[in-house]
């Protein structure tokens, strides 16, 4: 169970505003980039931002460039999930990848500093603040093995190959990929 | 039932039928890096050690992004992937040869392959008949770790695009209005494929600036069969062998099927701050302009400089106006040189910069001041984007550039041609 205050965000925040190609010389210190992280978009946000805090956003969250740096640090600055209405195909992966819960679901309802309860196992979203549930789009099977993995590095060196799963949870038919999960 | 182009080039590489909306884990033929994205995939891959690496035989890295470095930081970044090419034997492409999308479609990309870059713009091969899509780091990690890569087939939207070019108008005006039409996010996981008329008319490297901009509509790729011209091309880069026709089957099935008139466009611009708030360059001429880029990925080829450096021949930059000139490879820049472009826009008042990515990411070569206005041919003017948020970008065909050099306001190139 995740539980944290709401820090809102309109539609299409881009990559550029999460983490700016000015400071494209920190990318090699992520702990120093992570004081930047969404500067552009409300620098109130870098100086004030929790751990176990949440995004919540509107459509198309991450567009973009593909730079995973991202998502790595939102996630460094412990923000615990990323809700939105939709997000962009790259960053929806890169977070998966590196262990970063990403949630679909309707966030029209969801005010800044809200306090929200999110159960990932469940399936739901609760605005405690408002007193109000919401239900959340469920992750394809592999991503939430990735995610379970805690990221698509751990996935690998544990499975030593993708366990990929269809969401109907049989194995794909597919003889190159998948070994059998654990 | 018939198959699309996305369809088809995986199902090859899975050794069956597939259809859109399957997960299947696919061997990938090439993986690209570059100095933005390329130094966290050498530091996963150290953590991947056990792993077969199956993909590195053809791993490319390029130093593009920062390039030449403008920063210690960077250098060191750099010196990090000459050594690992260096100790595996992969290809560098090394400062100034250009961007990694153009040193991929010039030395590399294959009709029917699969290609994953840690570049969103990777999707700029599939005018030659590649199913190429940007990922992060980790993934292209795990693809040179494993030799492959899994995917949802993605469905397809068919953007038919029919009809005479008007003067003035080009490929990235079309580009531009599709984005205006669908939105940042309207194909989102989706193939987008390009045919009709108005593709076929068009040179390989005009078709390259339709793939390379299919990203901003959220699509995972874009595509265009591949025909003659693709052979005289691949033929030119030494890879004829490796030509194969590719095309979508007859009977194949289209989420949406999208119609563009090309004699109805006008130049067309996208407005700060997202590439979907497109207009014609009419609606918004006369804003005064700071920077004009010519270059980049996006519009960095042969043609897109010979279009520039037509308006601009015999004239001269407005004196308030910088000129910025980004050929996207080597290549490019001698044939510009051999073909007088380049003493053209020395003569208008440019600036020649080293292939690459330019001032595109805000990285250097042409960081925009506070309030700055810039017309650049790139393919993103979100906030930032060119690493001032108080800076404002608007995008547009290197003939929209190249007008609005001359003028020092934003210009519809029909004026000039």
């Amino acid at each position: 169970m995740l539980r944290g205050r709401a820090w809102k965000f309109g539609h299409n925040v881009s990559t550029d505003q999460i983490a700016p190609g000015r400071y494209f010389h920190l990318r090699s210190d992520l702990p120093e980039l992570a004081k930047h992280v969404l500067e552009d978009a409300n620098p109130e946000f870098a100086r004030n931002v929790q751990p176990e805090d949440l995004i919540v956003a509107g459509r198309n969250f991450g567009l973009g460039s593909s730079r995973e740096h991202a998502a790595s640090i939102i996630k460094l600055r412990g923000i615990s999930a990323v809700l939105a209405q939709s997000f962009a195909r790259i960053f929806f992966r890169n977070a998966i990848n590196i262990g970063l819960p990403v949630i679909i679901c309707d966030t029209d309802r969801i005010a800044q500093g809200d306090v929200l309860e999110v159960d990932l196992l469940k399936g739901r979203v609760r605005d405690v603040t408002r007193n109000i549930e919401l239900d959340l789009e469920p992750l394809p099977g592999v991503m939430l093995a990735i995610l379970q993995d805690g990221g698509l590095i751990n996935h690998v060196q544990k499975h030593g190959d993708f366990s990929l799963y269809s969401d109907r949870g049989k194995p794909s038919s597919d003889q190159a990929g998948p070994s059998e999960s654990s | 039932m018939g198959h699309t182009m996305a369809e088809k080039i995986i199902g090859e590489h899975v050794g069956r039928e597939v259809n859109a909306g399957e997960l299947v884990v696919v061997e990938v033929d090439a993986c690209l890096i570059h100095d933005g994205t390329g130094p966290a995939v050498v530091r996963e891959l150290e953590q991947l050690q056990e792993l077969p690496r199956r993909g590195l035989e053809r791993t490319t890295v390029c130093l593009d992004h920062a390039a030449p470095s403008p920063r210690q930081e960077l250098s060191n970044e750099h010196t990090l992937l000459r050594n690992f090419a260096r100790e595996t034997e992969v290809r560098i492409f090394d400062v100034g040869e250009g961007v990694c999308h153009q040193l991929n479609v010039e030395w590399m990309a294959n009709p029917g392959e699969i290609i994953i870059g840690s570049d969103s713009h990777t999707c700029m091969a599939g005018a030659l008949g590649a199913f190429a899509t940007g990922m992060g780091s980790t993934d292209v990690a795990v693809g040179i770790a494993l030799g492959k890569t899994w995917l949802r087939v993605p469905e397809t939207f068919l953007i038919k695009v029919e009809g005479e070019f008007p003067k003035g108008v080009y490929a990235k005006d079309v580009a531009l209005h599709l984005i205006g039409l669908l939105g940042a996010d309207g194909a989102t996981y989706k193939a987008l494929e390009f045919v009709g008329s108005s593709v076929s008319q068009m040179s390989v490297g005009e078709r390259f600036t339709l793939t390379n901009m299919a990203v901003e509509t959220g699509a995972k790729t874009g595509l265009c069969a591949t025909d003659e011209r693709v052979r005289h091309y691949l033929e030119q880069h030494g890879r004829g062998e490796r030509f194969r026709f590719i095309a979508a089957d007859a009977a194949a099935n289209y989420e949406q099927v999208i119609e563009i008139d090309v004699s109805q466009l006008a130049p067309t611009v996208s407005k700060p701050h997202v590439v979907d708030s497109t207009a014609p360059v009419e609606e918004v001429e006369g804003v005064r302009v700071d920077q004009v880029v010519i270059g980049t990925c996006t519009n960095g080829r042969l043609e897109d400089l010979a279009v520039a450096a037509r308006i601009l021949r015999g004239k001269r930059r407005h004196p308030d106006t910088r000129l910025l000139i980004a050929p996207a490879s080597m290549e490019v820049l001698v044939q510009a040189y051999q073909s007088g472009y380049i003493q053209t826009f020395i003569e208008a008042g440019g600036v020649i910069l080293p292939p690459g990515c330019g001032p595109c990411m805000g990285v250097h070569q042409g960081i925009l001041g506070d309030g700055e206005v810039c017309v650049s041919t790139q393919n993103r003017n979100f906030k930032g984007r060119m690493g001032n948020p108080k800076a404002l970008i608007y995008l547009g065909s290197p003939a929209t550039g190249a007008a609005t050099a001359i003028t020092g306001r934003l210009t519809d190139p029909r004026h000039f041609v």
